[in-house]
């Protein structure tokens, strides 16, 4: 039933044996101990469990670890190395955009997946592609705000 | 197990409480439990903070409560300080606020300060984080606190350097002897030290005028943790050994299990069940596994014939209503008013509203020999080291609690029900189990804010004064219910409790939501106000203007009309602006909107949002504004789009597909104004700003096509009912 499945992470090769049917969003939190994306509502309504797959923002609650088998995942834990921030943790931190902080890595990696794509991208532009990511607190408007400053930081470190 | 149960159902009553005019301080007098067992060296103050529970409607003290002081603050061998309070930290802020408050006072960088908050063992007793009264009622004690140890260590200060200590001042850490110049740190003066005193409000604090932290705009504490996914929620810890919990549920509230067939689940390998009259559930080391189990459980349940439903619970809750209470009287409401004077009466519907926080409830139990530990998502430790006592028939002390961050409370997290599955799942499995909801658990089992009804009976003479206002609330519950205009004939009656309303009202349980009670009681009035205003042909702001007499309401008016830019113009002038206004846990709010109307779909945009508010001294204005714009927000959910819907005991929306929360489409220009008054004392400020987004939207709607809206949420749908009704 178990099947060896091997992808890179952050950076690093992983080899995993595991049932292939299981979410990409289970194996990381159980099984690498990853546990910076979280569950919100399992069936990729709120966001919260978002991640990159080559390149491509994911919900990791609604994609097997199989399919990722030969792809490149970068969670949050992977976004920047260690004691360090990426200019949009960064700008997350000097926004204040954000309370409980549940919905935020989800929150930045959305936001990561859609500056890679298109740094030049509009403020309507960025409300409609973080549309699908929820947050309970109300930070909306701050986080629309760091988006906005990193990728103004983005733009320059090219 | 008799006392326990006194306690929890004390806990319940707590909940309820009307805090909004809580503003003096009483002396505490109960016997203090020696608590002292975790105190080193270093300077120790007890802090007896005038918590809520204090208090009851009607004065009522609860002298029978544990301990003499619920919060304490120590300078430690580093000359690091630490606050430690029962509350918890859920978003709000109040880990960043508290801090501030301390640095200020004792003079050290603000990164010197930590809070340890929530966790039961360290922490003394406290009745759980909701009521906004983290700032108002810890804020003023700790700042005492932090001056007591301050005049502590320029004692000592004195002594080490002998001085006299009106030559010592205080700066960066350490004691400062202004003519020599001579320093010592704290760290040197608490060193082999050991300092208790009692908080005795002697101590003078600083003044206002010369604070340079408080009152300053900081940044959360907590985010460098929470934007690098390091922070830690409760279904994010791990204990070796443990197990992941599916429980079977009913596919209705009040449905009984008939018979459940385990067959197939027992045959997964590593599977454990755990079978108790009232709890089945099935237990493995992977979450996935466990999910599996669960689906192989084939079980017939005997459902309910309730027929009431979202659309019928409005004429359900009259019919089931008790007999009033008064809540405030004044002149002869039951009086006809002059026959110039028009009555207007309307009806006021609420439905119930989901809390829906980002986290679903989750908790880890360890039972390790006699004691226990639980971690879990919750906004009452506390109450929960309790249940948890009682439900596996043990000591209280033997219970530890710790809150890691929570994701979101709202008052939907001051219920412990998956605490207490897992701490019965850990007894009965001998292993650590977390418990952690799916959002289809979560929406079924929230503790969903009450439906409620309104009826208003509101009249206004030739002049445009408000002559008569007799206001019922039907299980909204009180908290807002009193109107604070000048009006000579009033009465104020509610009809029935909040949420502890009898069996046979609520479908499911009802709870506190952000705000409690105020939401409706707010919608209702101010709408009701409007619509006075509309038929004296008046302008809204000039008329609550002039039926207003308290002069800090008008003050707070005047500054959100003045922000906006109002101009007068009597509704509907076509402009789409709403103007209401109200008081909740001490802080006085004024808000204006601007909505743009779809007439032929009824869709409604809030384009602006203006909001003024008197909240006493403002400790973290940053923080403050944060929770503004937080309120506004989550207020647009409850305005326009979220109603739990439901067939008897069956709830209908269980995922974020059709249960809308706001995103960021929705989100309107934002500005808030935080008045001056930093000489009174802190208020309330993680929820007195939602009160007011029914209110206002209603009311622009009302301004933009004249169909007034008389339920929430205002969906596209009602919205273009009424305009079709005009």
């Amino acid at each position: 039933m178990k099947k060896t499945i091997e992808f890179m992470l952050n950076g690093e090769a992983v080899s995993l044996s595991v049932l292939p049917s299981r979410s990409l969003l289970s194996v990381l939190r159980q099984d690498l101990e990853l546990t910076g994306s979280k569950y919100g509502c399992g069936k990729g309504l709120c966001g919260a469990c978002t991640v990159l797959v080559d390149g491509n923002t994911m919900r990791s609650c609604r994609v097997s670890i199989e399919s990722v088998a030969g792809k490149k995942v970068l969670t949050i834990e992977g976004l920047a190395p260690a004691g360090d921030l990426h200019p949009l943790q960064q700008a997350f931190v000097e926004e204040d955009a954000l309370q409980c902080g549940y919905c935020t890595p989800g929150m930045i990696m959305q936001a990561y997946g859609v500056l890679l794509k298109d740094p030049q991208i509009t403020r309507e532009e960025v409300i409609r592609r973080m549309e699908g990511n929820l947050c309970r607190c109300g930070a909306h408007k701050r986080i629309l705000q760091a988006v906005e400053k990193a990728a103004a930081v983005m733009r320059e470190g090219r | 197990m008799k006392q326990e149960k006194t306690m929890l159902d004390l806990y319940e009553e707590l909940l309820e409480l009307n805090f909004t005019d809580l503003k003096e301080v009483p002396q505490l007098t109960a016997n203090r439990r020696e608590f002292l067992k975790l105190f080193g060296t270093g300077i120790l103050i007890l802090i007896a903070a005038p918590d809520a529970w204090a208090y009851q409607e009607g004065g009522r003290r609860r002298p029978q409560l544990p301990d003499d002081f619920n919060a304490f603050l120590r300078i430690g061998e580093d000359g690091k300080v630490t606050g430690f309070t029962g509350k918890i930290e859920m978003g709000q802020g109040a880990i960043t606020s508290l801090a501030q408050t301390l640095a200020e006072e004792l003079d050290v960088p603000l990164d010197w300060v930590e809070m340890v908050m929530g966790d039961t063992d360290l922490c003394p007793w406290d009745m759980g984080t909701f009521g906004s009264m983290t700032t108002r009622f810890f804020g003023p004690p700790f700042r005492a606190a932090a001056a007591e140890a301050k005049a502590v260590l320029i004692e000592m200060a004195a002594e080490k350097l002998g001085t006299a200590k009106e030559q010592l001042s205080t700066s960066d850490g350490a004691v400062v002897d202004r003519q020599t110049g001579k320093r010592v740190t704290y760290a040197e003066l608490v060193e082999g030290k050991k300092v208790l005193r009692r908080l005795d409000g002697k101590a003078e604090v600083e003044k206002p005028s010369v604070f340079t932290i408080v009152g300053k705009p900081v940044l959360r504490s907590d985010s460098v943790e929470k934007v690098t996914g390091k922070a830690k929620f409760s279904a994010d810890l791990r204990e070796p050994g443990m197990l992941y919990a599916r429980i079977l549920r009913p596919p209705a509230h009040d449905a009984k299990l008939l018979n459940a067939d385990l067959s197939k689940a027992r045959q997964i390998e590593g599977v454990l069940i755990v079978e108790k009259p009232d709890l089945i559930a099935v237990l493995h080391e992977n979450p996935d596994i466990a999910d599996e189990a669960l689906a192989a459980i084939q079980a017939r349940f005997d459902e309910p014939s309730s027929k009431i439903n979202d659309q019928t619970i409005f004429d359900h809750l009259l019919s089931v209503a008790p007999e009033g209470e008064v809540v405030a009287e004044g002149g002869t409401p039951e009086s006809m008013p002059a026959e110039s004077d028009e009555v207007v009466e309307h009806t006021y519907l609420d439905g119930y509203v989901a809390h829906a926080t980002m986290e679903p409830h989750a908790a880890l139990a360890k039972i390790d020999g006699e004691k226990v530990t639980i971690w879990a998502s919750t906004q009452t430790p506390f109450r929960l080291k309790d249940e948890a006592a009682s439900a596996l028939g043990i000591p209280a002390e033997n219970v530890r609690v710790r809150p890691p961050f929570v994701g979101g409370g709202f008052g939907g997290k001051s219920y412990n029900q998956q605490a207490v599955e897992a701490v019965r799942l850990a007894q009965a499995a001998g292993k650590p189990v977390m418990v952690s909801w799916t959002r289809e658990e979560e929406f079924f089992y929230d503790t969903f804010r009450p439906a409620a009804v309104v009826k208003i009976k509101g009249a206004t003479d030739s002049s445009g004064r408000i002559t008569l206002w007799d206001y019922g609330v039907y299980f909204a519950g009180q908290r807002g219910s009193q109107q604070f205009y000048n009006i000579p004939n009033h009465r104020t009656t509610a009809f029935g409790s909040g949420w502890t309303a009898g069996p046979g009202t609520h479908p499911f349980k009802t709870g506190a939501w952000r705000a409690p009670s105020n939401n409706t009681n707010t919608f209702a009035r101010e709408s009701h106000i409007d619509t006075l205003a509309a038929r004296a042909g008046m302008d809204p702001v000039e008329f609550r203007l002039k039926n207003l007499s308290d002069e800090k309401m008008k003050r707070v008016l005047k500054a959100a009309a003045e922000r906006f830019g109002w101009t007068p113009a009597k509704a509907p002038s076509g402009r789409g602006y709403g103007v209401a206004l109200g008081i909740d846990a001490g802080t006085y709010v004024a808000l204006i909107a601007e909505v743009g109307v779809e007439k032929n779909t009824g869709r409604v945009s809030v384009k602006r949002v203006v909001c003024a508010q008197d909240m006493g001294l403002c400790v973290n204005p940053e923080g403050s504004t944060i929770q503004i714009e937080g309120c506004i927000t989550m207020g647009l959910g409850y305005a326009l789009s979220e109603e739990v819907r439901f067939e008897g005991g069956k709830v209908k929306d269980l995922n974020f597909d059709t249960y809308k929360i706001p995103r960021f489409s929705w989100v309107p220009q934002i500005e808030s104004v935080i008045l001056d008054a930093k000489d009174d004392p802190p208020q309330g400020g993680g929820e007195p700003a939602i009160i007011c987004i029914g209110a206002i939207v209603a009311n622009a709607i009302f301004d933009a096509t004249g169909a007034r809206l008389f339920e929430m949420p205002m969906t596209a749908d009602r919205v273009k009912k009424a305009l079709e009704r005009i």
